[in-house]
């Protein structure tokens, strides 16, 4: 059978690729999947340390295609989990360091003893995000609600399509209730009308996602957060179960209420 | 009457559709871009269908894409010379 090979990307830059597949890695495996997540940033690697693995990497996929180790030898378990592997990144190598046959071959060979591949893709739309589609069958884009995240989204989901990847599905990051609610941010439907993909999952801005990054642990593994929840929440849609979408309202403080607050700060 | 709103709330025109509207019209454009020698290629084969209708002047063509706030279109300005009779099923008899 094989794995499903999933690229996460975005085009932009800082909008959340490593954290979102460090924790839909983690609440896969937690969920019972054999997850293998590839920082496939070569030369920027940043997935070690958002997974809390760092100090345990000591070869890379880079290694691996060169013929410097065997591929077992370069995956980093995860001890916190069952099934959650790390396939470090070269950090002092360039993109050009791989090809995209070679990020094929390298998936191929993983395919057999997973049921999940992640790529974590780095942003820009060149070699480096091409060598990371061309293992994919499935895409994650994630956005934020505003202008520059969307319109590169919207870019990248074109080259995603011309590149026969399916199927390509958002991610909303960093959404805030509360501004929606106050017509001061992009809503949900904004975003899906323009970039017309479907929907798998909106997390909500949350500073648990800074206090996990910062701990090297996943959200998803442990703390009990909103954040958490939606990553949970993605990683079952993505195995093809049935999740309604959070409401979020209920994290946003009750309307009235904070218009009042809102409206004795301002005097 | 405007504190009463920001305390009622009601915030038809917050930045949020500000941002809808500038990104649509940012899309449309993105969506629509066009390289040069796409657009070269469309001025050549647009020549050859014409000039099996009329004679044109093939230097004073110009082809571009007009684009304003809300849509984009593809706009064409080409001097005619004469129509070629008979060109078509319509004979002109006189």
């Amino acid at each position: 059978m094989g794995a499903r090979v999933i690229v996460t990307t975005s085009g932009k830059g800082g909008v959340g690729k490593t954290t979102s597949t460090a924790n839909i890695a983690a609440a896969l495996a937690k969920f019972g999947q054999k997850v293998v997540a590839i920082d496939a940033d070569v030369g920027l690697r940043n997935l070690d340390v958002v997974m809390g693995l760092e100090n345990r990497v000591v070869f890379n996929f880079i290694d691996v295609i060169e013929g410097n180790c065997r591929l077992n030898q370069a995956l980093v378990k995860d001890k916190r989990v069952p099934n959650l592997y790390l396939l470090p990144a070269a950090q002092t190598r360039t993109k050009d360091a791989v090809n995209p046959e070679q990020m094929v071959a390298l998936c191929e060979q993983l395919k057999p003893d997973f049921d999940f591949i992640l790529l974590d893709c780095p942003a820009g739309i060149e070699g480096g995000f091409k060598n990371a589609a061309a293992g994919a069958d499935e895409a994650l884009v994630v956005t934020t609600p505003e202008i520059p995240a969307v319109r590169d989204a919207d870019r990248i989901i074109g080259m995603l399509e011309s590149m026969g990847k399916s199927p390509i599905r958002l991610i909303i990051n960093r959404l805030r209730p509360n501004m929606v609610q106050d017509g001061d941010m992009l809503a949900q439907e904004d975003i899906l009308d323009v970039l017309s993909i479907p929907l798998i999952g909106i997390v909500p801005e949350d500073e648990s996602v800074i206090k996990s990054a910062n701990n090297g642990e996943p959200m998803t593994m442990s703390l009990d957060s909103p954040a958490a929840q939606a990553y949970l929440n993605i990683a079952e849609r993505i195995m093809g179960r049935d999740v309604p979408l959070m409401d979020l309202q209920a994290y946003a403080t009750h309307g009235f209420l904070r218009r009042i607050k809102k409206f004795f700060k301002r005097r | 009457m405007g504190f009463l709103k920001s305390f009622f709330g009601g915030s038809s025109s917050g930045s949020g559709q500000t941002a809808k509207n500038r990104l649509r019209i940012v899309l449309v454009h993105d969506r629509t871009d066009i390289s040069p020698q796409l657009l070269e290629d469309l001025r050549r084969e647009m020549i050859g269908v014409l000039t099996k209708y009329m004679d044109i002047d093939t230097s004073k063509i110009e082809l571009d894409l007009d684009r304003d706030e809300q849509a984009v279109a593809l706009v064409a300005n080409v001097p005619v010379l004469r129509i070629k009779r008979g060109s078509g099923t319509w004979v002109e008899d006189n």
